[in-house]
């Protein structure tokens, strides 16, 4: 239930602005590979074409490979529709429904897939997934109250919850806790721990020590000026990148010397 | 000249110094705004007060009158004021309901094309032609619908009629289309304006947000509408319909020249000469009205008046109950 995505040449357009330049990576199934790089450098838009949600901005488009086990998911006849199903994506601010229940947030997405479900299907589906969430013990109590009546890092786990819920192949976290409190951070991130057993995670995160805590590989974006595209310095287990990188300008950025 | 600049800050202290001019001409605006928007709000109060007061006092003569008195006007035939008021504000209810029925879908998918689906320019100049159609006077829709519209429809309604006759709504319909249903169709027509540019600025407030949860669920435009944007626009649509709602209950020429009147409550819809609004009748019987019978008129328009009231409460209170779901919060 978790894929590997093989990014070759990808290149990332906003109109006619090259906004992402020839990234080529490779995204190992059941490990969290964590994009850092200062501001405007691309990691959130490159993000965003794993699962084209890049491409839902007018005049966004993208051009290269990325295969998910084999599939290019900008194969011709590829639905993006369908390809959201199997990427499940966190955004940086919680954004719950607020006008469905903690339940009906979980299964939002997996009624899309599957309209008929019995009632006892679904309410093991919610419990699994706030379970899976480190969720269920706060709410199992109030699973008819509004998802907005929630706490900013209680509602993050719900969408992270509503993500899992349907059992996608990857998951992506854009900046998941830069809208959170130090303690909830922390449950987030020992939310990926658990969730990487499971799944592909991507997360993108501007906190360093973050992407030194919770991923196994770190990839670090760069941009050499305004108006000049990001690009994929370089890609390494998080161990190296953060001890000896191979490429000056990840250690400068690392070390607090540039961006 | 100021000397000694110590003013009364709200809390009732005192401060002085520097910063005590400024303060001063900053709680000058401040005094002047808060004073013109308590008076803004007094004026809408004594404005509807000043309404209801002329009506009820108007009204007094017909709301005592005897039954023998009442009957004295040509065109009164019942034997109480509530007799003759009951089939018009059920007529009114009728027409403005059944238009209402008509619009709102209409409405919304209108709306939900110019936020949701049409390309960028396509979608703002049909949004200025949809803005355009609520500048139309009523008498000119009038006019189309008595013109133009009643021999347009007049087959429809054969058809209706014939198939599906057995229903009594559909029953016993006689040509020319001068019938309740038909003023219900110039009604949706002139009211599909402002629901649709409501709802349609409602549909342009969803959160950006809420969209992208949905989509990057997997969600195709239609179910991205049906999760985030229809739910988010809830209060928006009710509060757009009762604004065509209110519109289509005052609606007088448009009415006035497409209706065949009656005094019936009577749910044949397609059979002239069964329902009247409260609106019409005013316009109709007003220039030869005169005493006892113009208090009559202002009853009824008191009614009219009541039934706005009624209604509008009633959609606040359908708002009110969802309110922790509402997105507000």
């Amino acid at each position: 239930m978790s894929k590997r995505i093989d990014v070759t040449d990808l290149n990332v357009y906003y109109g006619d602005f090259l906004a992402v330049e020839g990234v080529t990576m490779a995204i190992e199934p059941r490990q969290v590979t964590a994009l850092i790089g200062p501001s405007g450098c691309g990691k959130s838009t490159f993000l965003r074409t794993l699962n084209r949600m890049h491409e839902v901005i007018p005049g966004a488009r993208v051009s290269g490979k990325a295969l998910m086990d084999g599939v290019d998911l900008y194969g011709a006849g590829v639905d993006p529709v369908a390809v959201r199903r199997q990427v499940g994506m966190v955004f940086q601010r919680p954004n719950p429904f607020p006008t469905m229940s903690i339940a009906d947030n979980v299964l939002a997405g997996v009624k899309l897939n599957n309209r008929r479900i019995s009632k006892s299907d679904a309410a093991s589906v919610v419990e699994q997934s706030l379970r899976g969430a480190n969720l269920w013990n706060e709410v199992k109590d109030r699973l008819d109250r509004p998802g907005s009546s929630l706490s900013g890092g209680q509602q993050q786990r719900l969408c992270i919850a509503r993500a899992i819920a349907v059992q996608p192949e990857v998951l992506l976290m854009d900046e998941p806790c830069s809208a959170l409190d130090p303690i909830s951070t922390l449950a987030i991130e020992d939310l990926i721990n658990e969730l990487k057993e499971q799944f592909t995670i991507v997360i993108v995160t501007h906190n360093m020590q973050q992407a030194a805590r919770v991923s196994d590989r770190t990839a670090f974006f760069n941009i050499a000026g305004t108006g000049k595209p990001g690009k994929l310095i370089e890609i390494d287990d998080t161990g190296t990148i953060f001890s000896t990188p191979s490429v000056p300008a990840t250690e400068d950025y690392i070390s607090g010397r540039s961006g | 000249m100021v000397v000694t600049s110590t003013t009364r800050t709200a809390d009732g202290s005192r401060s002085g110094g520097l910063a005590a001019p400024q303060r001063r001409v900053a709680d000058l605006g401040g005094r002047i705004f808060s004073g013109f928007s308590l008076g803004a709000g007094l004026v809408i109060l004594a404005a509807l007060a000043a309404v209801s007061i002329f009506l009820i006092i108007k009204a007094w003569p017909a709301l005592t009158a005897s039954g023998a008195d009442l009957a004295e006007i040509s065109w009164f035939k019942s034997d109480s004021l509530l007799g003759y008021v009951g089939p018009l504000i059920f007529g009114t209810l009728l027409a403005s309901v059944l238009a209402l029925v008509l619009a709102v879908p209409v409405s919304i998918g209108i709306a939900l094309f110019i936020s949701h689906y049409a390309p960028r320019r396509l979608a703002q100049s049909l949004g200025y032609v949809v803005d355009l159609l609520a500048a139309i006077p009523s008498v000119v829709y009038g006019l189309w619908g008595a013109l133009w519209l009643l021999p347009v429809i007049n087959p429809v309604f054969t058809w209706l009629s014939d198939k599906l006759g057995f229903i009594p709504l559909f029953a016993d319909y006689q040509a020319p289309a001068k019938n309740i249903m038909s003023a219900s169709v110039v009604l949706a027509v002139m009211i599909l304006p402002i629901i649709t540019a409501v709802t349609r600025e409602v549909f342009l407030q969803t959160p950006r947000l809420h969209e992208e949860a949905a989509l990057a669920l997997g969600a195709t435009r239609w179910e991205l509408v049906r999760m985030a944007v229809l739910p988010f626009g809830r209060s928006g649509i009710i509060s757009a319909s009762m604004l065509g709602l209110g519109r289509a209950l005052g609606e007088t020429m448009a009415v006035l020249m497409v209706i065949s009147p009656g005094f019936l409550f009577s749910f044949h819809l397609l059979k002239p000469g069964q329902h009247q609004t409260i609106a019409a009748n005013i316009a109709s019987q007003f220039p030869e009205a005169s005493g006892l019978s113009v208090s009559v008129l202002i009853a009824t328009g008191l009614a009219l008046f009541v039934i706005t009231f009624v209604v509008n409460m009633a959609a606040r209170w359908v708002i009110a109950r969802r309110k922790d779901f509402s997105g507000a919060n």
